[in-house]
């Protein structure tokens, strides 16, 4: 999909803030759903090889988002490049894991269950359930509906990825900016003229190729 | 794409050792061919596996590492892993690193539980950051076929259509160089490889805490079920962890093969897995 394509699928303004929301709600219900402590939502950042913390609720809501760390190693990093749930039910055995947790989020889950958050063949990031009441005993049918909250969060995540791919197109040094800066300035009847004007450039460059 | 096609370089390289292909079968070959297994008329557990330490027989993890001297894996008698060199380009090296996230040593303590008299080697390929992991994945695979393994457990799958093609092709070599693939398989609503392709045992979880008991699924891609639910397996720092997923389902399915093959060492992949449809928990020979 173009940039152009993007930008216009996503409504641009205030997709962002609505995609954000959709995804925090989806942690939301996952938390409550499963009755735990919370539910966060990481986004493979590809060229920074990191997880960032994209929504959270409950425990760390408020100060984890944006939080990072890299991607290849622990629980989340491997739900990520293996494609596999996985749940964990005493996280404090795994030591070199809850002292990272510890000091980066200073928050140390018991029991976790991680799914990956896949969108047709990208892994986009990881979906966390924290901390499940002590005596709800795991059993497959939660790791199936894990797997359906993941497919929402999934979709969730990639809507605020492209959007914010076609604000960053349409601001600033972005490709299409100067696009933008004309038809923002621009009053409506020299809009409805400007847009004449690229669609007979569009004729053109079609009949060229 | 300098990996994508150095790896095809390297299967052409390996199709070329083959012997020249066998099409046709002339009448005085025959005896040479016979073969050194048939299965009983009533294939039982005891028949399958009886007995059984899994000696002899040569299982890979194809996974994040395997922890060296752990207590519940015991001797790893070789640890790879491939990685990258500065110019981009594969190499399956020695690993002296163990295991990366703990999920290897998970899967390696699980078939070592059951089959306690098998040989585990360990290759890296999950863990060294998440950018060109399939590319690593197939480098991995390739070079568990070349070495002849007898069952590679693989509780890992990837979604990248690109890779779906070569995958598929390394599963049918191992298939048929008796390699036994033994897979993952993925409970979300997403296509993801290799458990789908029907030269492999794909595996799922049941609920049942009892590591012998597996199902065979009528109703395939998952053909079958192992315990994937509140298992203690071998982590990190000489641990254990209590896990649930579909990862630890496939070890044991690995276990169990390896458990066969330790006493009918010929079998190849598709009597195995008449072997696995027999003596599953819901099939006539699964109770003795």
């Amino acid at each position: 999909m173009s940039d152009l394509e993007a930008a216009v699928a996503a409504g641009v303004l205030g997709a962002d803030e609505a995609h954000r929301s959709l995804l925090q709600a989806t942690v939301e219900v996952a938390r409550a759903i499963f009755g735990a402590k919370a539910a966060s939502v990481f986004l493979l950042d590809e060229e920074a090889d990191e997880l960032v913390f994209e929504a959270v609720a409950g425990e760390g809501e408020g100060e984890l988002l944006g939080m990072r760390f890299p991607a290849g190693t622990g629980i989340a990093g491997w739900v990520l490049t293996t494609r596999q749930p996985l749940i964990v039910d005493d996280l404090s055995a795994d030591t070199r894991w809850s002292r990272s947790a510890a000091e980066s989020t200073g928050y140390v889950p018991k029991s976790m269950m991680a799914v990956p958050l896949l969108a047709e063949e990208r892994a986009l990031g990881v979906l966390n359930v924290l901390d499940r009441p002590a005596e709800s005993r795991v059993k497959l049918r939660e790791v199936d509906l894990l797997g359906l909250f993941a497919n929402q969060a999934a979709i969730a995540l990639d809507l605020l990825q492209r959007a914010r791919r076609a604000r960053e197109a349409l601001a600033g040094e972005g490709r299409l900016a100067p696009l933008a800066r004309v038809a923002a300035r621009l009053e409506e009847g020299e809009r409805d003229t400007a847009f004449e004007l690229l669609r007979a450039l569009e004729r053109v460059l079609t009949e060229q190729s | 794409m300098i990996g994508a096609g150095m790896s095809m370089v390297e299967l052409h390289e390996f199709e070329e050792e083959e012997e020249l292909p066998a099409w046709s079968l002339p009448a005085d070959a025959v005896d040479r061919i016979r073969v050194p297994v048939t299965l009983p008329e009533q294939v039982t557990r005891e028949w399958a596996w009886g007995g059984s330490t899994g000696a002899g027989v040569r299982v890979c993890i194809l996974d994040s590492g395997v922890e060296l001297d752990h207590p519940l894996v015991g001797r790893v008698d070789r640890s790879v892993a491939v990685l990258r060199d500065e110019e981009g380009e594969l190499h399956v090296v020695d690993d002296t690193k163990g295991d990366l996230c703990g999920h290897g040593t998970a899967c390696a303590g699980i078939v070592r539980a059951l089959a306690p008299d098998v040989e585990l080697t360990s290759v890296r390929v999950l863990g060294a950051g998440y950018t060109g992991g399939g590319e690593i994945l197939l480098r991995g695979l390739a070079w568990a076929i070349e070495q002849g393994f007898q069952i590679v457990n693989m509780s890992l799958s990837t979604t990248r259509t690109k890779y779906v093609e070569r995958l598929h092709e390394l599963a049918d070599r191992a298939y048929f160089r008796r390699v036994l693939l033994v897979a993952s398989a993925h409970n979300m609503p997403v296509e993801s490889f290799p458990w789908r392709f029907a030269s492999v045992i794909s595996v799922g979880s049941h609920e049942e805490p009892e590591p012998l008991t597996f199902y065979y699924n009528p109703s395939p891609p998952v053909e079958f079920f192992g315990r994937g639910l509140d298992l203690d397996v071998a982590w990190l720092d000489g641990g254990t962890l209590r896990c649930t997923g579909n990862s630890f389902a496939t070890p044991h399915i690995a276990g169990i093969c390896a458990l066969v093959l330790g006493k009918h060492a010929d079998l190849t992949p598709f009597q195995l897995k008449s072997v696995l449809y027999q003596t599953a928990s819901n099939a006539a020979g699964g109770g003795a």
